[in-house]
């Protein structure tokens, strides 16, 4: 509420000022009045713009700084009953950082987040480049994909459990019977395995975003360039590499960054699959901030850990735009 | 338009193969396709399959069989609605906070405007189990907990920021001259943006209607962490608590399944030119 008052009236102070030096013009209303209605001009506007501004604040703000505060207080079960949550410091970071979960999902993170992008990324790109091509019902066809995209991701959780089911699940069955296994593969229930399969499905259901934005991205280069490149001798790899990948850059670094910060928060999907385990073998951050916190109630740990999360996002994020703005300055 | 123009002179002038070619690439998509809906096929075949044979689901649903979907709505018909009520709520919510906000940050340039849409993007990055940690001890105090306004408000958290986003991408494009025109008439802010600036930002109103409607209904981080009790449950946390268990009747939970992604698939089939302008207008703009 603050920012909308101050706002227009040092605006509208600002103005005044303005109207006054400008002198005694005969069509100009005299300055006290027109102060008033462009103040009041001013008001009106932002009242416009309160209702998100409100809504922002009290959904994203104060969940960031409420959860700052949290992580410095200690949750107990009884905490919400009695509504004492004494203060102590740093404990629950250090508890957070020094057990021996914390590296696990750490590392754990890092993978998913990383074979999950590269994954999604390359085939999305290659994807996007096939459907540059004209052919019949290529609107349509590409129109379809979208649908991983789209459906709950609890929905494609469930979905993707009972096809990687050890016993009768889809894959296993398929496997066996093109004879390259012998035994169903626990695909979600073995350590080794549950975190590739879990990354696998995460990279079905964010291919088609991948896929869209770079094709939308790729549909920008004008033909001309091309046309120019196929005189000098650039077609093929040659071409993507000198006018595709160059001219892409920008939204490379769109869908990129956004998918790193998507994929850093995902949740429903390992808790649908494998809900962390087995043995924590796909327990992430995330995951283990939720655990932390709605299993164990201890919300000051699940709130510090929640904001090592937000830390490793904001970190990621100013590396990665710093980065490739100097390549672009380059 | 000129792609479009372009390809049939193309393929008079070029040899005959060039359209028996273009069919080779659709071949390859339908392939692609069929392989990224494989588990969308595999959701409608389980679900169609008969009780307690969990062992050999057959590649066909030769014979379908309904008790799945019996079961399903018997147990499911409530959390549907509750999912149903909290979606349409989220849309109403959403958009009546995003378009005035949308119209601000397009049309009048008010100062913070860069602040806003700067908090905007920065919001993406806060994870939502950090926002439903935070919610949690709030709406405990507050008695929001279990409650449909309270998941109502919780769940425009994944509407509201790509609604401002999308709607403020269109108005961009609107010519001024027709609200100032409406304004020199005399109509005051509210009936200008009520009468004029809405009707014409129609479709992008529909585009993050629908968006928000669908990011409601797939929300299971505010269902699981917001709801305690079962007076109030949406059908994710249905589904969800079908599979936390072990899981001997795989064909009412794909029936589940199935019945939570119809607003996905009606969407995506119906309203296709709404889908798409929301998947590329969001994210690069």
């Amino acid at each position: 509420m603050t920012l909308a008052t101050d706002i227009p009236q040092s605006e509208g102070h600002a103005a005044g000022k303005a109207a006054r030096a400008n002198g005694t013009g005969a069509e100009q209303p005299p300055p006290k009045r027109r102060r008033s209605r462009q103040r009041r001009e001013r008001l009106f506007q932002w009242l416009f713009l309160v209702p998100a501004v409100v809504y922002m604040t009290l959904f994203f703000g104060y969940p960031v700084v409420k959860n700052v505060v949290m992580s410095f207080q200690e949750y107990t079960t009884s905490t919400f009953f009695t509504g004492e949550a004494p203060w102590v410091g740093f404990t629950n970071y250090v508890t957070v950082l020094s057990s021996s979960l914390f590296s696990t999902s750490l590392v754990n993170t890092v993978l998913f987040t990383l074979g999950s992008i590269i994954g999604q990324f390359v085939i999305g790109l290659a994807l996007a480049i096939f459907f540059q091509r004209k052919f019949p019902l290529n609107g349509i066809l590409r129109s379809l994909l979208l649908l991983p995209w789209l459906l709950p991701l609890i929905v494609s959780s469930a979905v993707w459990r009972w096809i990687l089911d050890k016993d009768s699940g889809a894959l296993n069955r398929f496997l066996g019977d093109l004879g390259i296994i012998e035994t169903g593969v626990p695909w979600l229930t073995s350590t080794s395995l549950a975190l590739i399969a879990v990354v696998g499905v995460n990279i079905w259901i964010g291919i088609p975003f991948n896929l869209t934005i770079l094709y939308g991205g790729l549909q920008e280069i004008p033909d001309e360039l091309y046309e120019a490149g196929s005189l000098d001798g650039a077609t093929g790899w040659k071409s993507f590499r000198h006018i595709t990948w160059p001219m892409l850059r920008p939204v490379v670094s769109v869908v990129l960054v956004l998918g790193v910060v998507y994929t850093l928060k995902v949740l429903d999907i390992i808790l649908g699959l494998t809900n962390g385990g087995p043995a924590n073998s796909t327990q992430t951050i995330a995951t283990q901030s939720y655990n932390l916190s709605f299993h164990e109630f201890k919300f000051g740990e699940g709130a510090a850990l929640g904001n090592v999360l937000v830390i490793i996002s904001l970190v990621f994020a100013v590396l990665y735009l710093r980065a490739s703005r100097r390549a672009v300055d380059e | 338009m000129t792609t479009v123009l372009k390809t049939p002179t193309l393929r008079r002038i070029g040899p005959k193969t060039t359209g028996r070619k273009n069919w080779a690439y659709t071949a390859l998509a339908v392939f692609f396709l069929a392989i990224m809906l494989f588990p969308v096929y595999w959701m409608v075949n389980a679900s169609l399959q008969p009780n307690g044979t969990t062992l050999e689901t057959s590649w066909f649903p030769v014979k379908p069989d309904f008790t799945g979907y019996a079961t399903a709505i018997n147990e499911q018909a409530g959390n549907l609605g509750t999912s149903l009520i909290i979606s349409l709520g989220s849309v109403a919510l959403s958009l009546a906070i995003a378009a005035p906000a949308a119209y601000a940050l397009a049309y009048f340039k008010v100062r913070g405007a860069g602040v806003v849409l700067f908090a905007i993007l920065i919001s993406q990055m806060i994870p939502g189990i950090v926002v439903a940690n935070a919610l949690y001890t709030a709406y405990n105090d507050l008695g929001l907990l279990n409650s449909i306004p309270g998941l109502i408000l919780a769940d425009s958290a994944h509407g509201i920021p790509f609604a401002i986003l999308i709607i403020r991408a269109f108005m961009n494009g609107m010519p001024a001259a027709v609200i100032e025109a409406a304004r020199v008439d005399g109509a005051g802010h509210v009936r200008a943006f009520w009468s004029i600036v809405l009707p014409l930002s129609r479709n992008s109103l529909i585009t993050a209607g629908l968006f928000t409607f669908l990011f409601a209904w797939s929300d299971f981080l505010f269902a699981l962490t917001l709801t305690t009790t079962e007076a109030v449950r949406p059908v994710t946390l249905g589904i969800f608590q079908y599979i936390g268990a072990y899981v001997n009747d795989w064909s009412s939970v794909m029936a589940t399944a199935v019945l939570a992604s119809i607003p996905a698939i009606v969407l995506l089939v119906a309203a296709q030119k709404y889908i798409a302008a929301g998947t590329t207008g969001g994210a690069v703009k």
